[in-house]
């Protein structure tokens, strides 16, 4: 059986005034139902375009290639107005900035009855039933007396609960999350994640979550994809990308994570360098230039690696051979990260 | 660029009030709104001369029912026709039989005409303003939300329109125009004219609020564009088209005026108060009550109009300043 959302090849260019951006340059991922997937990346690695482009909010002077399919519809090519149908409906998003996110002028069960009735036509009665339902779901305490108040009068943490119960409406198969927990402070942030996973559970939604942050990865997703430059360069189980990472890439994003329990005997390890434009991508490798391990000039510089499976399902795209990259894991990196990835916050 | 309408973290003074009980009332933002807007004196004062103007236009044909004359009524009894038509009585004829004096050489009442005077002023000024908001709002958000080839149309269009030497352009248009309804051309004629200043708010009113992420999430959630018009856009872009519609109103009033006393406006024997104040200037020295009137009902209104404005400005777009 095939998954309920096949990403294939996706590639989102936009046309501006310096030239064209490569937003998202081959990326291939499939997800299916009750599963998530983390995308990580810095910013600017194309991660939040690849989930507009699935949603098909992109908005200027842009092109998509390659195919989106939802449940077996083909979403890039489609009608905007049939993939209009299905946001909100059967895939829905939810945002960074819960604040912004909600319509000042209206009470917040409002705009959940508002989203419930677009899609199916529900009285308003029914409509409303199913709002106070589903904030109590999300953990909103006495929702029928929260129904009727306004965004301003809820916390940061509610909002967002309120946003996810919008979100949900109507079950989508699909939901995207775009760093949903960003704006939200640190303990907010673990009972968001804890409420997607329960809800994960109980409606066998497919996740898609994107985030730069490696600890939320670790938390909730299944699977792991990283992004660099609008490519992937590393993809696997969790267990993969984080225990047997192979993309030097991705061991700097775990050198650069903060520790609460480990001695300090090292300082951080920031990626050196800057994440490259997308208009002038360097040549080979995108990550050659801030590539601790390259291999200079050949092939590194001038070749692009071959995105090749290594065992199993687990994708890298670098030109270190297998034994290198082991073994520098093994003497450069495993150190410094090692019992770091059982965090998850 | 003002900040935008309806970010509650601005929002002056606490969003909520703890109610009785402990119980904490949500309010919406226009509540809020009118909340600060009865705060402020001077709006206060505009909206109670503001209303009491319309409820005088609206039944001045009870006012001058009372009074006794009707505008258009010529009164020989009244003036003296051996002093070239100079109005009996000391004031320009002020006196318990006509209230504010009469007009030299016609002897009409001139309270009964500053009555209907106010009616053709607010007809015209308000007429004129919902046909500038309606343009200016529909070209403005077509513009903005729209963008690209339209956005460069109809931006050009409205520049062209600022930069025009409006009234100059007004007097010839409305000289050369069949003269059927009067009103109802001078309505047309200045809403034309001024519907490129609402364009040009709500123009950068709703780019920016295109880019909120609320719209984001109701494009998320599978809106039309029809939808994110009507349901996003517009609730947030009332507060500031109300607030250049109540600033616009006393500018027309003016323009109304300006356009009578040089002859072009409403026509005699339909009153208006520019009309009267050109009539006055040949008795200033005579008659100044005469003069002073018209003037004084054109000052308090535009006044009015313009406190009102200013302090819807602050309750809807409150800076916390006190600017």
């Amino acid at each position: 059986m095939t998954s309920l959302l096949e990403v294939e090849d996706l590639r989102v260019r936009f046309s501006t005034e310096d030239g064209v951006v490569r937003a998202v340059d081959g990326v291939s991922f499939e997800v299916d139902r009750g599963q998530t997937l983390g995308i990580v990346g810095e910013s600017g690695s194309g991660k939040s375009v690849t989930s507009l482009a699935i949603m098909g909010l992109l908005r200027g002077r842009f092109t998509v290639e390659g195919s989106v399919t939802l449940g077996g519809d083909e979403l890039v090519r489609a009608d905007p107005d049939f993939v209009r149908e299905l946001r909100g409906n059967r895939m829905a998003m939810i945002f960074q900035d819960p604040l912004s996110s909600l319509h000042p002028y209206y009470t917040v069960g409002n705009q959940i009855i508002e989203a419930y009735r677009l899609h199916t036509g529900a009285t308003k009665r029914v409509a409303r039933k199913r709002a106070v339902d589903l904030l109590g779901r999300v953990g909103i305490p006495q929702p029928e007396g929260r129904i009727d108040d306004y965004p301003h009068q809820f916390s940061g943490g509610m909002r967002q609960r309120v946003m996810i119960a919008m979100a949900l409406a109507c079950d989508p198969e699909l939901l995207i999350a775009d760093e949903p927990t960003t704006a939200l402070d640190v303990t907010v942030q673990a009972q968001i994640l804890n409420l997607i996973a329960d809800l994960q559970e109980e409606f066998g939604t497919a996740v898609i979550l994107i985030t730069h942050d490696l600890g939320v990865v670790a938390g909730v997703a299944d699977e792991a994809l990283v992004m660099y430059a609008g490519r992937p360069v590393e993809h696997g189980t969790l267990r993969q990308v984080f225990y047997e990472p192979r993309h030097p890439y991705t061991w700097g994003l775990l050198s650069s994570v903060t520790r609460l329990d480990r001695e300090p005997e090292h300082r951080l390890r920031p990626i050196s360098g800057n994440p490259p434009s997308l208009i002038d991508v360097p040549s080979g490798c995108p990550f050659h230039p801030r590539c601790p391990y390259r291999m200079l000039p050949e092939p590194c510089s001038t070749e692009v690696p071959e995105y090749a499976p290594v065992n199993g399902g687990h994708l890298v795209a670098c030109h270190l051979s297998e034994q290198e990259r082991t073994e520098t894991f093994a003497r450069d990196i495993l150190p410094r990260v090692q019992s770091s990835v059982r965090k998850g916050g | 660029m003002a900040v935008p309408v309806g970010v509650p973290e601005r929002q002056a003074p606490g969003p909520t009030t703890a109610a009785a009980g402990g119980r904490v009332e949500g309010r919406s933002l226009p509540q809020m709104a009118w909340r600060r807007l009865r705060r402020d004196r001077a709006a206060m004062a505009g909206l109670g001369v503001v209303s009491a103007l319309v409820l005088i236009a609206i039944f001045a044909p009870v006012l001058t029912w009372l009074n006794g004359y009707s505008p258009t009524q010529f009164n020989p009894g009244a003036i003296d026709p051996a002093l070239g038509g100079v109005p009996k009585g000391p004031l320009g004829g002020i006196g318990a039989e006509h209230w504010l004096g009469v007009e030299p050489k016609s002897g009409r009442d001139i309270f009964s005409r500053l009555v209907y005077g106010a009616r053709v002023s607010l007809l015209i000024s308000v007429g004129a303003t919902g046909v500038a908001v309606v343009l200016g709002t529909v070209f403005g958000i077509v513009a903005g939300y729209v963008g690209g080839w339209a956005d460069a149309v109809i931006g050009r269009t409205m520049d062209v329109l600022l930069s025009f030497p409006s009234l100059i352009f007004m007097i010839a248009l409305v000289a050369m125009l069949p003269n059927a309804n009067r009103p109802l051309l001078l309505i047309v004629v200045i809403g034309f004219f001024g519907w490129s200043y609402v364009g040009r708010i709500v123009r950068g009113q709703t780019i920016s609020l295109a880019q909120r992420e609320f719209v984001e999430a109701a494009r998320a959630l599978g809106a039309s564009t029809r939808y994110i018009v009507f349901r996003e856009l517009l609730p947030n872009l009332a507060g500031p088209i109300l607030v250049v519609a109540t600033l616009t109103i006393p500018t027309y009033i003016a323009v109304e005026a300006a356009l009578s006393f040089l002859g072009v406006g409403v026509k005699p024997p339909t009153p208006s108060w520019g009309q009267m104040l050109s009539d006055a200037v040949d008795w200033y020295q005579v008659i100044p009550s005469y003069f002073v009137l018209p003037g004084l009902c054109l000052f308090i209104t535009v006044l009015s109009f313009n406190l009102l404005g200013d302090g819807l400005r602050d309750a809807i777009e409150p800076r916390g300043d006190g600017s």
